[in-house]
């Protein structure tokens, strides 16, 4: 059984996914703790990778018995242990959540849901853990897929944005599937560890650089790397408020992931062209962090703010790849953690104030301190924690950011992140504002109401989690970084 | 000369004490006020217990510890008293116990709303100001800074009006982006030293940067504090924050926040850089120019104001720029005077700000020009306004005289004497601008205050205790916390030498 876990944390999703349905045609309970179930054995699975990882060093599991490079492997290295862990721990705070928004619907459609939520689940964490870069586009295709119905389950504007997002998603994703045969075409592998092995004297040749490229196109639209977030805002805005959280929190994440992994592991960072391809994304990830933050200040709607505040976020860690150091390695590494939980705790929220009065915009926020008190305490630590302020978590990712930057003396990104801070501080201070001191003109009224507390409990404890998770993250980041990040990076360890 | 080093969690107590009482307080909320009050002055009376605990291992040349704290690589998050921080620290935990009592007679007194907020909010700030007391290294010291800008926030905004909000809009836009500034200067200093442990004389050498860039530094970290201290031109959020009520304005924007900054410069000079690399490079006397400018203009501004809190803010304004012209000075007995002066401005200046206070709630008067005659009404107050007043003009045998001949003499010391000029200038301006108001309350004729009638014990009382102290640390410096005594010592440390050459009280 053991030996088996690393494969339990894709395998026992996928099979939930596939039941899920066929469950809910019983009851709508019945698929619920389906879903929780399944995503509890990923996290203790995830857990126990990561702990055996920690000891052990890398765990590499060949499927079906299949040798590498023939065979699909899955590495975990402390890097992608993390990250499942992160991946499995955010889904299941999300799924819990899910329930009170999916009340009304029919035992079909409940079922359906809890099936994409799992197959996006399962798309993510395949992703972090495959040693196989077309096994990756696998992955990459199931969360896509899962994603593009969970986001057209929103309503009426979200089939838009969710078409929009297909037509994008599926030219990125075709990108990157071209950069890699370009690959396959120089190396005649498809293991990253071979890869890595191969591609070291090719990678001047004009074929890894037509990869390099591709890759690059492919993984910044998926992780909505500016100026290739056009799908982006109108996606997370209206996707299905149940999965917003683990769509905005982590989806766009894991691209960024596989960027590190692809340029740092897989070829030499240091090679010319990976070099100027981490150059070009970093000044593009600056323009984003500015532009994103700026558009951010400019609405109206909640989550749409926090939609650019993400392409700004997304900026944040490419830019650690590009200043390359291992401290900004670190800081992009924990800014992918940190931020995950930021922003699915503000997404969580944002959809615990829609359940609430229906609203998402930012002038009805007002007065929702009387109502929604523990809520809005929560909401002040996730924005403190995005201005970047100590001791939250995101004051240390930043952090290690200018660390790394000032180190390697690239001055523009310090400026880049502090003025980023500044105006992170604009727009989150506007919603407080609204939420504690701007009296509303008329009563706010609830269109749910679960008359005990202010959320009913599956809603308010994964918020209240993911809150307390922030100032965890943040004050006690020390042991995350010298036990485990340290590691993941390359060269790590020293 | 290195300083026994004791291993204790005190300092660690004294900042968690408030912040326990913050949590109880908005659990308690305003279903039992009494019961609130209480956890407020519970943890008042506990703070000032702990801290002035640690006074005589202080005074007897130790240094107390808590175990550091890794909260980053490589990097710690630690408490550690010296002989600067108890200064601080011992002022603002007895000064919170004076303003709790006065808080709960003004709060009441005036009806104000949020009350629970506020009571929480203010431990909160107390928390933070101990933690910058405290702080043993530059990103301990940053994380409290920052904590006590976000913990005043929902105070200055607390009547939460259109000109509130403008006015917090204002203070965050001041002390987060001068915070950004200073976090930069933070981690640059990291990279170059290794370290940010704070050392009496300073850690930094010229073996770490270019002298420009070591000016940048300074520069940057200045600012930093400078922007809380309110020295001009980075004061506009001073004056307008004044819409906080009274007994905010005078714990936090009379002691507790401004002097952070205060503090901050103190640190930054005497336990960073140190008065040799500065001698050095030459980057001191841009700031005690600044000072030297800011004491004069902020007087001059102070003389036009007709709202009484507002000529108090500039008078706080100018007053503080005496504490980073001493600092700045960098010799023996500028450092000297300039640390005594946050102890001295301190007990003047929330003894005046509590009679603003007293007057608004009894008489609800704000402008200086509807005050005629109000001495009649309130001898007491108007009387205790008076001592201050004389003080802050320094007049002998009241606390501010002591800072203020020390800091002359340091510009002596160091052949300054054109701040001197400043000094004598600034002291006759002060007594242009606030004894007038005394002068008013009791000379002018009014028949709008003809009875008598104090204001409530509750807030009277604080008012009586803190013009006293500013009388007896006039005359006995010493009295009470050795407050003279530590800020000899710790200019002795920063200056590596027990003599301060003569001079002093």
């Amino acid at each position: 059984m053991r030996e088996q876990l690393p494969a339990l944390i894709v395998v026992v999703p996928l099979a939930a996914a596939l039941l899920a349905p066929l469950v809910a045609y019983f009851s709508k309970t019945m698929v619920k703790l389906l879903t929780i179930m399944a995503l509890l054995v990923a996290n203790i699975s995830a857990v126990t990778v990561l702990i055996q990882v920690l000891n052990e060093g890398t765990l590499n599991y060949h499927f079906g018995g299949w040798a590498p490079p023939w065979g699909i492997e899955y590495v975990y290295d402390p890097l992608s242990s993390i990250m499942a862990v992160l991946i499995a721990f955010v889904a299941l705070v999300v799924a819990i959540y899910a329930g009170p928004f999916l009340e009304k619907d029919a035992k079909f459609k409940t079922g359906i849901f809890y099936s994409l939520f799992l197959l996006l689940s399962v798309g993510l964490l395949g992703m972090m853990v495959t040693g196989d870069v077309f096994n990756l586009y696998v992955f990459l295709e199931i969360s896509s897929l899962a994603g593009y119905a969970l986001i057209a389950a929103g309503g009426n504007r979200a089939t838009v944005a969710a078409f929009r997002y297909l037509l994008i998603g599926t030219i990125g994703a075709s990108f990157y599937l071209l950069g890699v045969g370009y690959l396959y075409g120089a190396t005649g592998t498809l293991n990253m560890a071979d890869l890595a092995e191969i591609l070291v004297p090719l990678m001047d040749s004009s074929a890894v650089i037509v990869a390099i490229v591709m890759i690059v196109i492919g993984l910044g639209i998926k992780m909505a790397m500016f100026p290739l977030h056009g799908w982006q805002p109108d996606a997370y805005t209206y996707s299905h408020p149940a999965a917003t959280a683990l769509i905005a929190g982590v989806m766009a994440k894991v691209p960024a992931y596989a960027a590190l992994r692809f340029f740092f592991f897989v070829m030499v960072a240091s090679a010319g062209p990976v070099h100027k391809a981490l150059q070009v994304m970093g000044l593009l990830a600056a323009a984003g962090i500015i532009i994103g933050s700026i558009m951010a200040i400019a609405q109206k709607d909640f989550r749409r703010m926090l939609a650019y505040s993400s392409v700004a976020q997304i900026g944040y860690i490419i830019v650690g790849l590009a200043i390359g150091n291992s401290l900004a390695l670190i800081g992009a590494v924990l800014h992918i953690i940190n931020h995950a939980i930021m922003k699915s705790c503000l997404f969580l929220v944002a959809g615990g104030v829609k359940w609430r009065i229906g609203e998402h915009l930012v002038e009805k926020y007002k007065e929702l301190n009387k109502k929604l008190p523990l809520t809005m305490g929560v909401l002040i630590i996730a924005a403190l924690s995005m201005v970047g302020l100590p001791p939250t978590a995101g004051f240390f990712s930043k952090w290690y950011l200018v660390l790394g930057a000032i180190e390697e003396g690239m001055w523009f990104y310090v400026v880049i992140i502090i003025l980023s801070s500044l105006l992170n501080a604009i727009y989150f201070f506007r919603i407080l504002e609204n939420v504690y001191m701007k009296k509303s003109d008329q009563e706010v009224k609830d269109i749910n109401s679960d008359g005990k507390f202010e959320l009913p409990l599956q809603m308010l404890v994964p918020i209240i989690v993911l809150g307390l998770g922030i100032l965890i993250l943040g004050i006690f980041n020390e042991p995350l970084v010298s036990q485990i990040i340290q590691f993941a990076i390359p060269g790590g360890g020293q | 000369m290195t300083p026994e080093i004791l291993l204790d969690y005190r300092p660690l107590w004294a900042v968690l004490i408030s912040l326990v009482a913050a949590i109880l307080i908005l659990m308690t909320g305003e279903k039992n006020r009494n019961l609130r009050e209480t956890w407020t002055i519970l943890a008042a009376f506990g703070k000032a217990a702990i801290v002035f605990s640690m006074l005589p291992l202080v005074l007897g040349g130790k240094v107390i510890e808590s175990a550091p704290i890794h909260v980053a690589y490589g990097i710690i998050l630690q408490l550690r008293v010296d002989t600067a921080g108890m200064l601080f620290a011992g002022l603002a935990s007895f000064l919170w116990i004076v303003t709790s009592f006065y808080s709960i007679g003004y709060m009441r007194g005036h009806n104000e709303k949020h009350q629970t907020g506020y009571f929480a909010s203010f431990a909160v700030c107390l928390a933070a100001t101990m933690g910058i007391a405290f702080s043993a290294n530059l990103l301990t010291f940053f994380v409290f800074y920052e904590l006590l800008t976000i913990a005043t926030y929902p105070l200055v905004i607390h009547k939460r009006d259109a000109e509130a909000i403008r006015s917090g809009r204002k203070y965050l836009a001041y002390t987060l982006i001068s915070g950004q500034l200073f976090l930069v200067a933070i981690i640059w200093t990291y990279i170059a030293a290794g370290t940010g442990d704070f050392q009496a004389g300073g850690f930094l050498t010229l073996e770490h940067g270019s002298t420009r860039m070591l000016q940048v530094m300074f520069f940057f970290m200045s600012i930093g504090a400078a922007v809380k201290a309110g020295v001009m031109p980075f004061h506009g959020w001073l004056p307008d924050a004044m819409v906080a009520p009274t007994p905010v304005s005078a714990l936090l924007h009379a002691v507790a926040v401004v002097k952070a900054g205060a503090f901050g410069i103190l640190r930054v000079v005497g336990y960073v850089f140190g008065p040799e690399l500065l001698g050095e490079i030459g980057a001191a006397d841009v700031l005690a120019w600044f000072a030297a400018f800011t004491i004069i203009v902020s007087s001059l501004i102070a003389m036009n104001q007709d709202n009484l809190k507002r000529r108090l803010a500039f008078s706080t304004v100018g007053q503080l720029s005496y504490v980073v012209l001493g600092v700045s000075l960098m010799t023996p007995l500028g450092l000297l005077g300039g640390m005594f002066h946050i102890i001295a401005h301190a007990f003047m200046k929330i003894t005046l700000f509590f009679c603003a206070g007293a007057i608004l709630v009894t008489a609800h008067k704000e402008n200086i020009s509807e005050m005629h005659g109000i001495g009649k009404k309130m001898p007491i107050t108007i009387g205790a306004f008076t001592i201050a007043s004389l003080g802050i003009a320094g007049v002998p045998f009241i606390v501010g005289f002591i800072s203020k001949w020390n800091i002359a003499l340091g510009a002596l010391q160091g052949g300054q004497w054109l701040y001197i000029v400043v000094l004598i200038g600034s002291a006759m301006l002060a007594s242009t601008y606030l004894l007038p108001v005394a002068y008013m309350g009791f000379f002018k004729k009014s028949d709008k205050f003809t009875k008598y009638g104090e204001a409530r014990k509750d807030m009277l009382i604080p008012i009586v205790i803190t013009a006293t102290i500013s009388v007896v640390l006039g005359i006995l410096p010493n009295f009470g916390a050795h407050f003279y005594d530590l800020a000899t010592m710790s200019a002795q440390s920063i200056v590596h030498s027990i003599e301060l050459i003569g001079g002093g009280w």
